[in-house]
């Protein structure tokens, strides 16, 4: 009898915490959402009500979020882009197929690790910085004085960064493409011993318009994503230091997994 | 000032039975007050007395759940967005913290009410910060990061965002938080200076009793989300509340325990 007490009791408390997670869960989500419609609201129309969107925050965010990433983006795509080459060309040998590794990088380069990388440096650099740069003024009352000013944080706070983000995303995945696939050319050359100018052409013919554009289209998504999550991480902030460090890590940590999930779902519904 | 006159205008601020709770526990329990136009408010009480829930209330950061805050005759919960925006022009605080944003200097922090509200050209801007920066007595430091100041200079160079839109009211939350004894009695002198000269209202929030007592007009004394007395200090100094008293003279209480009460909670929430 009072073992199965007991285990109902087990079992009520994983329902309850189940349950608490998910209405959490379902909280943060509608928060994050509101936080972007109210982003994008300032940004569309704040000029009418007094609260226009500087352009000289969104150029500063700009900064921040991607010329200041080129250096460290550009070495991952690079990276990324010789070691698909390496890989496509070890597993197509025994096929002897090796050549076909141009066609694979160019389709999947532009389709999908071109805008990852992006994605993922982004979230890693921006997550964190944003969700920081927000928490610590939330704590430091900044936020409040922002509110008692008459700004509003949000107009002040995230459509900067949501502007960056639109801009931005998209010319670093192209920046990123470029760089994997002169990373992939830097092997395929070497090792197919075909000179640079056919490696391009073969490039070129592989590639169409939808795969560059299906980069891009998911480029602008993932920067919704960060900016969202980043940013309601930023205003969720309570408790301190370790407060702070909980929702910097946190943030980076579901930008991440939102992104691998996003680029899924979008995969799963352009490649059929 | 000559506080019959004011007394019989309109009031400024004017709460009517606020009750705001933080999940199950009350914290502000039908409290009520009246600010007059130029007169210094003090909201006095202890620690965890609620006195700075019921600023942020009045600064329109919460939602109450029942009774009415009006500013300047305009009822806060049903201001559209635009309307609130031009009323909290008219509104000046200055935070605990001081709440300067950090990434920029001072002169800037001072600046950005301005920036923001109006369409003044950059350098009417920086000529009229710097005014408010030669009151406050930090002329020469706008090029310097809140990072850099001292606790005394912070809360200064908030009172100079505070009032650089030439606001009606001022708020200031626990402006001797935190300074000596002298810093402290020099801001209090400033805030005199600044109702003298701009003619505001003014609401200070503190458990300061010395600088409440020279600053306040009336004293409104609160604890546990109560309203104990308000009153002049004269009236504030000579209550015989017990409560007010034990304020005052900083004796420690007795704590009544109430055995039912004591007995709950302890076993609540066990099965």
């Amino acid at each position: 009898m009072a073992v199965e007490l007991q285990q109902t009791g087990c079992f009520r408390r994983l329902g309850e915490t189940t349950g608490r997670w998910f209405v959490h869960g379902v909280e943060e989500f509608g928060y994050s959402a509101a936080l972007l419609a109210e982003g994008m609201f300032w940004i569309f129309v704040g000029h009418w009500f007094h609260q226009r969107v500087r352009l000289r925050a969104v150029a500063e965010q700009m900064m921040n979020i991607g010329v200041l990433a080129i250096p460290v983006l550009s070495i991952l795509a690079f990276a990324n882009g010789a070691m698909m080459a390496m890989q496509g060309i070890y597993t197509l040998r025994d096929f002897g197929a090796e050549s076909q590794v141009i066609t694979g990088i160019a389709i999947s380069v532009t389709r999908e690790f071109g805008v990852l990388i992006a994605g993922i440096v982004v979230a890693g650099r921006s997550g964190s910085a944003i969700a920081a740069r927000i928490g610590t003024m939330q704590m430091a009352q900044e936020v409040d004085a922002l509110r008692v000013m008459g700004i509003s944080p949000v107009r002040y706070l995230v459509s900067p960064i949501l502007l960056a983000m639109l801009v931005m995303m998209p010319m670093l995945t192209i920046l990123s493409d470029g760089m994997s696939i002169l990373g992939g050319g830097l092997i395929s050359c070497v090792e197919l011993h075909i000179s640079p100018g056919i490696y391009i052409t073969r490039i070129l013919a592989s590639l169409s318009v939808i795969d560059l554009l299906q980069g891009l289209v998911k480029s602008v998504v993932f920067g919704i994503l960060i900016t969202a999550v980043a940013t309601s991480n930023g205003f969720g902030t309570q408790g301190g230091a370790e407060g702070l460090g909980h929702s910097t890590t946190r943030s980076v940590v579901i930008c991440i997994a939102a992104i691998v999930i996003a680029d899924m779902i979008f995969t799963f519904f352009l490649s059929r | 000032m000559d506080m019959r006159s004011a007394w019989n205008q309109p009031p400024v601020i004017r709460v009517r039975d606020l009750v705001t709770s933080y999940g199950d526990r009350k914290i502000l329990d039908g409290v009520s007050l009246d600010v007059g136009p130029g007169e210094i408010m003090v909201i006095m009480g202890g620690s965890g007395s609620g006195k700075s829930t019921l600023l942020r209330y009045i600064l329109g950061l919460h939602r109450p759940d029942s009774g009415s805050i009006e500013i300047l005759g305009k009822n806060i919960q049903k201001l559209s967005g635009l309307e609130w925006q031009k009323l909290r022009q008219k509104m000046g605080v200055s935070f605990q913290g001081g709440a300067l944003f950090n990434s920029m200097s001072v002169g800037d922090n001072v600046c950005m009410p301005l920036r923001e509200h109006t369409c003044l050209d950059d350098n009417t801007i920086r000529i009229m910060s710097r005014m408010k920066l030669e009151v406050v007595n930090l002329a020469g430091f706008e090029d310097m990061m809140p990072a850099q100041l001292s606790g005394g200079m912070v809360k200064r160079a908030a009172l100079a965002r505070a009032i650089v839109m030439d606001p009606s009211i001022l708020f200031f939350d626990e402006p001797s938080a935190g300074l000596d004894p002298v810093v402290s009695a020099e801001l209090d002198e400033l805030i005199l200076r600044l109702r003298e000269a701009l003619g505001v209202s003014v609401v200070v929030v503190t458990h300061e009793l010395e600088s409440a007592f020279n600053i306040a007009d009336r004293i409104t004394v609160l604890d546990r989300g109560r309203i104990l007395m308000t009153g002049t200090v004269e009236a504030v100094r000579n209550s015989d509340n017990p409560r007010v008293r034990s304020l005052l003279t900083r004796t420690v209480e007795d704590i009544t325990i109430d055995a039912e009460d004591y007995l709950r909670r302890l076993t609540e929430g066990t099965a």
